[in-house]
């Protein structure tokens, strides 16, 4: 990946005080940001922008997280997209599920925002 | 009328019986049985209601007066007790297999088969004269019909009521000895005798109305013109000197004759499929007796006033009537009707006596004489069958000459009451026998032996007199002279009629014995066996096969061969297979049989063969042993005692089983609360986490970036301290939903002014109101009664409902309204929004705490989640009601009510 090309990453929460830390933290960290509100705009975005990361959360009114992951994965012009999921939903059975649709990481809300970085970092590495 | 047209339609009545009949047994056979009616039994119990009824009570009306309801309100008097009486009678015989009434008493009494004889014997003699009055009672009504005048009169061949009686007997035969087991059902005579019940009542009725108010103007004009009678006062007075006594001996001897009677027997016992039947005739048979009784009186006194002095029987005014005034039709009617009451009379009562004849009389003969018994080895069945058909026959010819000998001379009244008097003497051996275990055979025998012996000098011999067949002198002088012997004054008692003298002798001498004899006499073990069976009957009826006791050796093929024998070979392996079914257990492998198969082949074979035959036959294949009645006494205690454990097994397992049931129950609730609270708290945890992670990104942003624009950083710290606000509204309504929960939270009542909550929330939340530029408008009623409440929790609820409204409404053109007025009692507030609307699937659920979070991974826009679960609370805590109108598109209106007048405990 050339390193003039910024990293195109899509944030999507349907809470605006999460949303608003994300961007500027995105935005900080030199990548492209897109944000999305709830499901269905995640994946007219996704369709659209082709971002290379999505920071989902799960529980949105609409369509839910791990229908638009599903989305993703269908998508051919996504093939190598990273997918995190970020989400309050911290049952053993909702991470399971997470990563059954196809997710890269699951992160459990509260998170902090250094790891979460690193952890793009890392995914986006190779 | 026509001599042959009477005949024609006689014998088109016989046919259309024998029609229905035959229709009736194959809906039988095709499943769809008319019996299971209990209507059609209560009909055919209505066969009580004989020609007697239908010709003979206008006669005694007409001659006596009042005196013919005696033998309806014995009945009628008699019917409550059913269920106590007939009942236990129904099933002894369902579980012993009785068939008849000679064999309840023979079998009740240690199967004895002297008792069971004369019981028949008696039955026979009592029973004959009653169906020779039915014959009597067709030949005049043809007469009168036809005004031939020669019927009966001519020699036997030539004589109508011969072939008549000939007719009924083929009938009786083809429908009454269809089966060898007299316990089978005789659906198509049933059938056909309910017919014949509701046809006698419907055209009684008919010339009743016709009589009443056809030729005369209704009962008031009857009874006037009947008071000009010479006799009218005579005849609705009770006569003084020994009415009372007549009246109570009628009754009496009617309540045993609606029992004891072998037609009502056979009827209501034998014929019996459903015992709760009873409960549907217990109050439509006097329903029926009141019906066909309400035009006697005025048929009879129209008989007197029209015919006055002329000689016209009063037996058949009911058919004189119409006669004379020319309707010749209902006439005919009024003639079938008569005939139908007689013939089914004659039908059941000879069926009920021809296989009595044949179980209680000929078989113990013929089983008890081994050379028939083992030349007829095979040919039992036949045997049976043609003795019973031949029983018929030969009942029909004695009542018939019976008739042509005594009958004519006797009205049909006075013939039917010496009938009733002979079966009245079975009453204290089987009343007793049924409800007292001491009753011994010697009692029974004695009783009533002597019983039927005065019956027949009190009442027999005189009527014997009174055709010439004795002298004149035994009535006035007593035989050989003996004034003490007069059989109407026995033993100088004077002043009765002779009815109620005989019964009065009869009963005295037949109780006295019954119970005097017994206690001074001695029971055989099996005499014992069946008395305690019998009283205990509802204890035993399960398990009758092991409450006959019975020791010795049988071996399975003797009792085989013994059943094929009398059931053939087809019937005797459904018995087996039925046995098999009860008793399942492995056969013994010596071939030797269970005494239960013993006893059950024993009840089998009492079905055809009657149950001292059977006994006899059991007897004689099988090597019995000799039995105490000690021992007799303590098997029975033990298989009672082993119901009693059963029973008491059965209970305890059933408590066993409910209190599983509850505890099962307990425990799945507990396991609903304790999912709920894991709902709850793990719903809770969710809650927290959201605004927990904004505030950790914010602050690790902020403190990361030090160099952040001053404008982000203060948006930045805002948005911390909003999240900050939101975590502790959560936590409080946590707290709070918590407390209400728990009981916990105390109201602090205080006269509350609606009005003044209203305004105070609304002025709470006025900026937020004018930042999103929403229309509010507050409608309070001015002057609303004060109410008992806590004002902040009440607030609580405006400002969550406001609150709510203002998230909600439209965004653009924001309108809502506060109202409050007083409606019913209630105050009632609404809080109006013209926003989006809920759907009304959720119009009960958005009450629930968290119902968002219940639905799945959709998320609903709304604030904690517990609002309106708070405001529930509070509101029905108050004793109110809160609750959502809204249609999707069409806003929402929250509203809630509160009484005024009630005193809220300060500790809710």
């Amino acid at each position: 990946m050339s390193t003039k090309e910024k990293l195109k990453v899509l944030v999507v929460d349907d809470e605006p005080s999460i949303l608003m830390p994300l961007e500027f933290l995105m935005r900080k960290n030199g990548y492209q940001v897109y944000i999305a509100r709830n499901g269905t705009e995640a994946m007219e975005s996704v369709d659209k922008e082709r971002p290379d990361v999505v920071l989902l959360d799960i529980m949105m009114p609409d369509v839910d997280g791990y229908e638009v992951c599903r989305h993703i994965r269908q998508s051919e012009v996504m093939d190598g997209a990273k997918v995190i999921f970020m989400s309050a939903k911290t049952k053993d059975a909702d991470i399971k599920k997470g990563y059954d649709v196809g997710a890269d990481l699951y992160i459990p809300k509260p998170f902090s925002t250094r790891f979460l970085i690193e952890k793009i970092k890392e995914l986006t590495k190779s | 009328m026509n001599y042959w047209l009477v005949i024609g339609a006689s014998f088109f009545y016989l046919a259309l019986l024998f029609g229905l009949a035959s229709w009736a047994e194959r809906r039988s056979a095709a499943g769809r049985s008319f019996v299971g009616n209990p209507y059609i039994y209560a009909l055919s119990i209505a066969v009580y209601c004989t020609a007697w009824t239908y010709y003979g009570s206008v006669g005694r009306a007409a001659t006596t007066g009042l005196g013919y309801l005696a033998i309806y309100i014995g009945p009628t008097l008699m019917a409550p007790l059913w269920w106590v009486v007939l009942r236990k009678i129904i099933r002894i015989c369902r579980v012993q297999r009785i068939t008849t009434i000679a064999d309840f008493i023979s079998s009740r009494y240690g199967k004895n088969v002297t008792l069971g004889s004369i019981a028949t014997i008696v039955c026979v003699l009592g029973i004959i004269p009653y169906i020779s009055i039915q014959l009597k009672a067709i030949a005049s009504s043809l007469d009168i019909l036809t005004g031939a005048n020669e019927v009966g009169r001519s020699p036997m061949f030539g004589d109508t009521s011969f072939y008549i009686s000939l007719g009924l007997g083929l009938f009786t035969i083809v429908y009454g000895t269809r089966h060898v087991e007299a316990t089978e059902r005789h659906e198509g005579m049933v059938t056909a005798i309910a017919f014949e019940s509701l046809f006698k009542l419907v055209i009684f009725i008919v010339a009743g109305v016709f009589v009443t108010y056809g030729v005369f103007n209704g009962f008031g004009d009857i009874m006037q013109q009947a008071t000009q009678l010479p006799d009218f006062e005579r005849l609705m007075t009770f006569d003084s000197d020994n009415g009372f006594s007549q009246w109570f001996w009628m009754v009496v001897l009617s309540m045993l004759a609606i029992l004891f009677l072998p037609r009502q027997f056979q009827v209501a016992v034998v014929e019996n499929v459903n015992e709760q039947h009873l409960n549907k005739a217990m109050w439509l048979f006097p329903l029926y007796l009141f019906a066909i009784n309400i035009f006697v009186l005025p048929i009879a006194f129209g008989g007197d006033i029209l015919f006055g002095n002329a000689d016209i029987d009063a037996d058949m005014f009911v058919l004189a009537i119409p006669l004379s005034e020319g309707q010749s039709i209902l006439a005919l009617l009024v003639y079938l009707g008569g005939y139908s009451a007689a013939t089914s009379m004659v039908i059941v009562a000879t069926i009920a006596l021809s296989v009595m004849i044949s179980n209680n009389l000929v078989m113990p003969l013929l089983v008890g004489i081994p050379a028939i018994k083992n030349r007829y080895q095979n040919q039992f069945t036949k045997l049976l069958l043609f003795s019973r058909r031949l029983g018929i026959l030969l009942i029909l010819l004695l009542a018939y000459l019976y008739y042509k000998g005594v009958a004519e001379h006797y009205s049909l009244v006075e013939v039917g009451l010496v009938s009733f008097a002979a079966v009245a003497q079975f009453a204290p051996a089987i009343i007793g026998g049924i409800f007292w275990k001491e009753g011994t055979k010697n009692g029974a025998l004695a009783g009533i032996v002597v019983g039927a012996a005065v019956w027949f000098y009190t009442l027999v011999v005189p009527s014997m007199v009174g055709v010439g067949m004795l002298p004149d002198s035994i009535l006035e002088h007593g035989p050989l002279g003996i004034a003490l012997l007069k059989p109407f004054e026995l033993f100088g008692l004077q002043g009765m009629d002779y009815i109620s003298h005989a019964m009065f002798w009869s009963m005295f001498l037949n109780v006295g014995l019954y119970i005097g004899v017994s206690l001074l006499s001695r029971q055989t073990s099996q005499e014992r066996n069946q008395a305690e069976v019998f009283v205990d009957i509802f204890r035993y009826s399960t398990v009758f096969e092991s409450s006959i006791v019975w020791k010795g050796t049988a071996y399975i093929p003797d009792i085989k061969s013994l059943l094929v024998n009398f059931l053939g070979e087809k019937k005797a392996e459904v018995a087996m297979k039925a046995y098999k079914r009860k008793y399942p257990e492995p056969e013994d492998e010596t071939g030797k049989a269970d005494p239960k198969l013993v006893t059950y082949a024993e009840k089998v074979l009492s079905g055809v063969i009657g149950s001292s035959s059977a006994r006899i036959m059991v007897a004689s294949v099988v090597k019995e042993e000799k039995i105490s009645i000690d021992e007799v006494l303590n098997i029975l205690k033990e298989s009672q005692q082993l119901i009693s454990i059963n029973n008491e097994l059965r209970r305890k397992s059933l408590e066993l089983r409910r209190a599983t049931e509850q505890l099962r129950s307990a425990n799945e609730r507990l396991k609903q609360l304790d999912e709920l609270k894991d709902e709850f708290l793990s719903t809770v945890t969710h809650e927290l986490r959201t605004p927990l992670t904004s505030i950790r990104a914010l602050s690790e942003i902020l403190y990361d970036n030090p160099e952040m624009e001053r404008e982000d950083q203060e948006h930045f710290l805002q948005t911390i301290v909003k999240e900050s606000e939101r975590l502790t509204r959560l936590i409080t309504h946590v707290l709070d939903l918590e407390r209400f929960e728990s009981g916990k939270q105390k109201l602090n009542l205080a006269p509350v002014q609606i009005e003044e909550v209203v305004r105070e929330s609304v002025e709470a939340l006025g900026q937020l109101v004018q930042e999103k530029n929403i229309d509010l408008v507050v409608d309070v009623q001015h002057n609303l009664p004060v109410i008992s409440g806590d004002k902040d929790r009440l607030m609580q609820v405006l400002v969550n409902l406001v609150s709510n409204a203002v998230k909600f409404c439209n965004p653009e053109h924001g309108r809502i309204i506060v109202s409050g007025y007083y409606i019913d009692g209630d105050i009632k507030v609404n809080v109006v929004d013209n926003g989006k609307g809920i759907d009304p699937e959720f119009h009960k659920q958005i009450f629930d705490k968290f119902y968002q979070a219940q639905n799945q991974n959709i998320r609903k826009p709304e604030g904690s989640g517990l609002g309106l679960a708070i405001c529930k609370k509070i509101i029905e805590s108050h004793q109110g009601r809160i609750w959502v109108e809204s249609e999707p598109g069409k806003g929402s209106r929250f509203s809630f009510v509160l009484p005024v007048r009630v005193n809220v405990p300060a500790n809710v």
